[in-house]
């Protein structure tokens, strides 16, 4: 088995949910990587997205900011927001990709503060353009390290939207229907999130992980898939694409 | 008549009433005057305190680095901010402490870099009052503001805290009866934008992605432009589908050639990571910081000499080099 670490694992598992012909909201990091990666295996025609006005560029390197001129480098379009939030809006985005400081069973995800939002223990930057990409694309994936602190039972501020209080909480909101978190990989497992109660499960368990030990890293209670499978570690062509032409500095993987 | 379901809490600081707004701009100079002026003169006629400010690009991507220097030398205080898509500009801007007032959609972070901790102290201090956007429903705010109407609709932030904490409201929509949140028009007293080029009347041209500038220039009261160089007014008259701010909107034009230093100006020059790092540490020690800010900012007479103190000419090729992905040795 090929020698890979915990960040080329969850690139790689992010990589394989984006199919060719999709189209996807990135950032930077991990999600630009998993997008870069799927454009150099098995999706060339993934439209890749920059909140900032990047559309369908040929990343040279890793961009620093989505709003970088990376972004737009050989790219089909330099636009604005209004244009990118508004093709999601329209329903023409499939996937995005978001992080935060807490996410709780449901998807909800946090970016804002920790504590109570007058007085916060903790200031961070706030949605961004979180909330749009959670509001507006149907598929919304979460790359993520997973410990209990992150996964929590309620998070502090709902930024962006997940299921929100479960079932129909979000077409009730006025949310378009059929958006919500899909996928939400961390350095343990894959998750996705059970049909009827749109709570989170786990799908698959990377090499040597155990369901407990994803439990321990938990604070709510974990669904479990009808069958739980090991997550499909990284293919030596993956690892050499992602070494090799994606991230040959080790920005990210090197972490 | 839209019946409100639901309204955030979060305070308006700007007046969404579009009659309001055309009563200003009606008083707004159309001629076709020369406008070009140093950064310091422009600041000083146009940014006020107490005034609503927002400035122009993404964070650390063309951006009017130059005029956030000069609100601090020149110690303008009060000010309410338009934290849309803002990294460094917020950073500057939160080391001196400029506003009060904050409009929030991305501050603190500078993407992929880090957090800075001086502007977190500063956001965690209590001294400024906050209101919660996100990055589309600010640039719906200024689209609103751009139109002349009091509020955009969209269907973002429902459901979410970001609403609660915001001044936006959900409404029935009167055709369909679904929801959408309408977002108050923002005219900012004044902005400032970087662009690659600019006539002495402020007929603009940018390259690159245009984020939500076009829209900012059009909701700005007064708006300032720095530009990387001066173009004649004849270059402008022989390609004007090139041309994406007409010099009406504009108040001042200030040439500032790598102006959008230590961010990245497409095209021109890439993000001088070595210095944005060196910010993001020395605000840990808020000495050091003091030290680092007087050196760079508080005693440097105008941007030319900020740049010669990060290294000028030498240091402005190899960023171009980067920018243009050249390998040299």
């Amino acid at each position: 088995m090929a020698d890979y670490n915990v960040m080329e694992m969850m690139i790689t598992a992010a990589a394989r949910n984006l199919e060719d012909g999709a189209s996807v909201g990135v950032g930077t990091g991990a999600p630009c990587a998993a997008a870069m990666l799927a454009q150099k295996t098995h999706a060339p025609n993934l439209v890749v997205l920059f909140e900032a006005g990047g559309v369908s560029p040929q990343l040279p390197t890793m961009p620093i900011s989505v709003g970088d001129s990376r972004t737009t480098y050989k790219a089909l379009m330099a636009s604005g927001m209004c244009e990118i939030m508004e093709t999601c809006q329209r329903g023409m985005v499939d996937y995005c990709f978001l992080g935060g400081a807490q996410i709780d069973k449901f998807g909800n995800l946090n970016s804002t503060v920790i504590g109570d939002w007058a007085h916060p223990k903790v200031r961070f930057p706030g949605s961004g353009g979180a909330n749009d990409f959670a509001s507006f694309c149907w598929k919304i994936m979460v790359i993520t390290p997973q410990d209990a602190r992150r996964f929590v039972e309620k998070v502090d501020f709902i930024t962006s939207p997940g299921y929100l209080g479960g079932p129909g909480s979000r077409e009730a909101a006025g949310l378009a229907a059929g958006t919500g978190p899909f996928k939400v990989i961390t350095d343990l497992a894959v998750m996705g999130f059970d049909e009827e109660t749109k709570q989170m499960r786990v799908e698959s368990l990377h090499h040597g992980v155990t369901f407990d030990q994803v439990q321990e890293n938990t604070s709510f209670q974990l669904l479990k898939a009808p069958e739980i499978a090991e997550t499909l570690p990284p293919t030596a062509e993956e690892l050499r694409i992602l070494r090799e032409e994606v991230d040959p500095h080790k920005y990210i993987i090197g972490r | 008549m839209y019946k409100i379901i639901a309204e955030g809490t979060g305070p308006l600081f700007m007046d969404p009433d579009p009659d309001a707004a055309r009563a200003f701009f009606r008083t707004k100079p159309r001629a076709l005057a020369p406008k070009v002026m140093k950064v310091s003169q422009a600041v000083e006629r146009f940014v006020h305190d107490g005034e609503y400010l927002a400035i122009g690009g993404f964070g650390a991507n063309r951006i009017p680095t130059a005029i956030c220097h000069e609100i601090l030398r020149q110690n303008k205080k009060n000010l309410a901010f338009a934290g849309h898509t803002s990294t460094h500009d917020f950073q500057i801007l939160a080391a001196g402490e400029a506003f009060d007032r904050c409009d929030i959609a991305y501050i603190i972070g500078l993407e992929a870099r880090g957090l800075s901790a001086h502007a977190r102290r500063y956001m965690e201090s209590g001294k400024v009052e906050s209101c919660e956007w996100t990055n589309y429903a600010m640039a719906c705010r200024l689209k609103a503001a751009a139109m002349g109407v009091s509020f955009v609709p969209a269907r973002n932030v429902l459901g979410t805290d970001t609403f609660i904490r915001s001044a936006a409201k959900i409404v029935e929509c009167p055709f369909t009866g679904k929801q959408f949140v309408l977002f108050p028009a923002l005219w900012p007293d004044v902005s400032a934008i970087h662009v690659h080029e600019s006539d002495i009347y402020g007929n603009c041209r940018l390259k690159g992605i245009s984020i939500a500038d076009l829209e900012l220039a059009r909701a700005s009261k007064h708006l300032i432009i720095t530009c990387e160089r001066l173009v004649h007014n004849d270059e402008i008259r022989s390609d004007p589908s090139a041309t994406v701010i007409p010099y009406f909107l504009v108040d001042a034009v200030c040439e500032v050639p790598f102006g959008s230093y230590p961010g990245n100006m497409p095209y021109e020059y890439y993000s001088d990571e070595v210095h944005l790092r060196e910010w993001l540490n020395v605000e840990k020690d808020e000495e050091q910081f003091r030290e680092f800010l007087d050196k760079y900012i508080y005693s440097v007479k105008d941007f030319t000499q900020y740049l010669e103190l990060c290294g000028g000419i030498q240091r402005i090729n190899e960023l171009r080099a980067q920018e243009h992905l050249i390998e040299v040795e």
